[in-house]
């Protein structure tokens, strides 16, 4: 059933063990939430995906971690439909996502809540307005029930009420962060996306970030997808850890077991160390 | 032939980007005419458009007015033809002036900041972000300005019709020495329901045109700053042209015997 048995001489040779996309709890064996096979994506020349496999179990929470420009944006937009890859097929609750358009893909896309990399709040609203976004807007909520749940939404990642009534723009990074946060859970999805949850914010915003994700997550039972470089990151907020290079998944595991992958790629990607066989090019 | 290559290429992509718009096109159009509809949007698209282009407008229109009946004067007077001036500014102004430049100055404020805000949402990602929280773009962002520029265009374009007859008005009893009531009733009888009928539908056209071109040239931008600044460039400018050149065929369409 997986696919992704690494091929003679690529990277993933060098140490994964289990098979790359295979989810580690049993429970999540079943019918994986998300369930990406042999996906191809490229942007003209550029060949950005090339034969991504992953499973993501139910209640799961998977870390993809990788360099700049190694896909993991493109993933997370492929899964959305945001993106059409031109190979390969996506699953969402066994539910093929690739070509699907209009109301169905609205439907898929229900089921998500996304965090953006720089939270991307709408300018032309409320701070409370974007929280409440998914409630009015997508699920015909009324104004005046959504406003309160904005609120209590925006109390859970600790912001103050009269943070409610800001406009974007008045908000320091880690402020729009935890709005972004808010606003990818208000809708109680049941799965959620982060895209480089901490990039840009100190240490200890971005501890304080990681923990407001675990919670949200913890307490919504959501399945939870995420893409990072930051490691500390990693480790906090993920059960499994898959790394993406050259465009498909090198090693995917538990992650207790990142430390011990035998995989130099892996190796040297969270040791952040400029030597080994990842090679950074000066246009990279 | 390395001649007919960038010939063959230029024409390929200029194909290209018409089916690329007529196809944006229908999709907004078609969401423009379903449900669910955004009236919060749309009202506050058509302040924006309808109440607060009118004073460059009016502006507008007030000089060209002043202008035409000046040079019309100085023109006919060399026919002993100046009787002819309120004729001459009425059919002029609703006909064609009225129109086009309320158009040319609507692109260049509604059609810009369209293209800069869509564009600034493309490239943050918000746009993204209204897809995941289930929300069509199209419907949201589009629909509503697309009406709006529909609805809202005829209404200014009418006003600059009142107040650009209004500036040939002024030059011409107040400067040319022309009798007030004669002018005026000059103007009216001149003036033919189908000038203004025409300049409406013509304003109705160039308000779609205006809005699509923002919205288009917005929703595809890429690049950040500058992407958005190129996005707002050809958003005004290719409004500009086809504003120009869909006049001419609404007017053989109009008047063409």
């Amino acid at each position: 059933m997986t696919p992704s048995v690494p091929t003679e001489g690529s990277p993933a040779d060098a140490g994964a063990k289990r098979g790359a996309a295979e989810p580690a709890s049993d429970g999540a064996r079943q019918t994986p939430k998300i369930r990406i096979r042999d996906v191809h994506k490229s942007f003209g020349a550029k060949q950005v995906l090339c034969g991504m496999d992953l499973d993501v179990g139910a209640g799961e929470s998977v870390v993809v971690i990788g360099g700049s420009g190694s896909g993991k944006s493109v993933t997370l937009k492929c899964v959305l439909g945001l993106l059409q890859p031109e190979e390969g097929s996506i699953q969402v609750d066994g539910e093929e996502v690739v070509g699907l358009g209009g109301e169905s893909l609205e439907q898929v896309r229900r089921k998500f809540g996304m965090l953006f990399q720089n939270a991307a709040l709408f300018d032309s609203l409320l701070v409370w307005e974007n929280v409440a976004f998914g409630l009015v807007q997508g699920q015909g909520m009324g104004r005046r029930e959504a406003k309160d749940i904005a609120f209590d939404r925006l109390a859970s990642v600790g912001l103050e009420a009269d943070v409610g009534s800001m406009s974007p723009a008045e908000l320091s990074g880690g402020m729009r962060k935890r709005v972004g946060l808010a606003r990818a859970v208000a809708t109680t999805p049941e799965i959620i996306f982060f895209d480089e949850p901490t990039t840009g914010l100190d240490p200890i915003m971005g501890d304080v970030i990681d923990d407001l994700i675990v919670k949200s997550v913890r307490d919504l039972g959501a399945t939870a997808l995420s893409i990072t470089h930051d490691m500390a990151s990693a480790r906090k907020i993920a059960d499994r850890i898959a790394m993406l290079y050259d465009g498909r998944i090198i090693w995917a595991g538990p992650t207790a077991e990142i430390d011990h992958s035998n995989n130099p790629y892996v190796d040297q990607f969270i040791h952040g160390r400029a030597e080994g066989p990842i090679t950074v090019m000066a246009n990279a | 032939m390395p001649i007919l290559q960038p010939i063959g290429r230029t024409f390929l992509a200029f194909l290209e980007t018409v089916g690329r718009l007529s196809l944006f096109a229908a999709i907004s159009t078609s969401h423009c005419m379903r449900p669910p509809f955004y009236p919060r949007l749309l009202l506050r698209q058509m302040v924006d458009i309808g109440y607060y282009s009118l004073p460059v407008v009016g502006l507008t229109a007030i000089f060209t007015g002043m202008v035409l009946a000046l040079q019309s004067y100085t023109g006919f007077a060399r026919f002993s033809a100046e009787s002819a001036i309120p004729n001459v500014v009425v059919v002029s102004i609703t006909r064609e002036l009225g129109p086009v430049l309320a158009g040319l100055m609507v692109a260049g404020r509604v059609g810009a900041s369209m293209a800069a805000e869509i564009g600034t949402m493309r490239v943050t990602e918000q746009i993204d972000a209204l897809d995941t929280l289930a929300t069509n773009p199209f419907k949201y962002l589009v629909a509503p300005r697309l009406i709006a520029g529909i609805m809202m265009m005829p209404f200014l374009v009418l006003t600059a019709d009142i107040i650009g007859v209004f500036g040939g008005y002024l030059v011409a009893i107040f400067k040319l020495g022309f009798n007030p009531s004669l002018y005026l009733k000059n103007t009216w009888d001149f003036m033919e329901a189908i000038d203004v009928i025409s300049g409406l539908v013509k304003a109705s056209v160039f308000g779609f045109l205006i809005t699509l071109m923002g919205c288009y040239h917005g929703y595809n931008s890429r690049g950040g700053a500058q992407g958005v600044g190129t996005a707002t460039t050809n958003a005004v400018v290719s409004a500009s042209v086809l504003i120009l050149s869909s006049n001419y065929l609404i007017t053989e369409l109009f008047f063409a015997r």
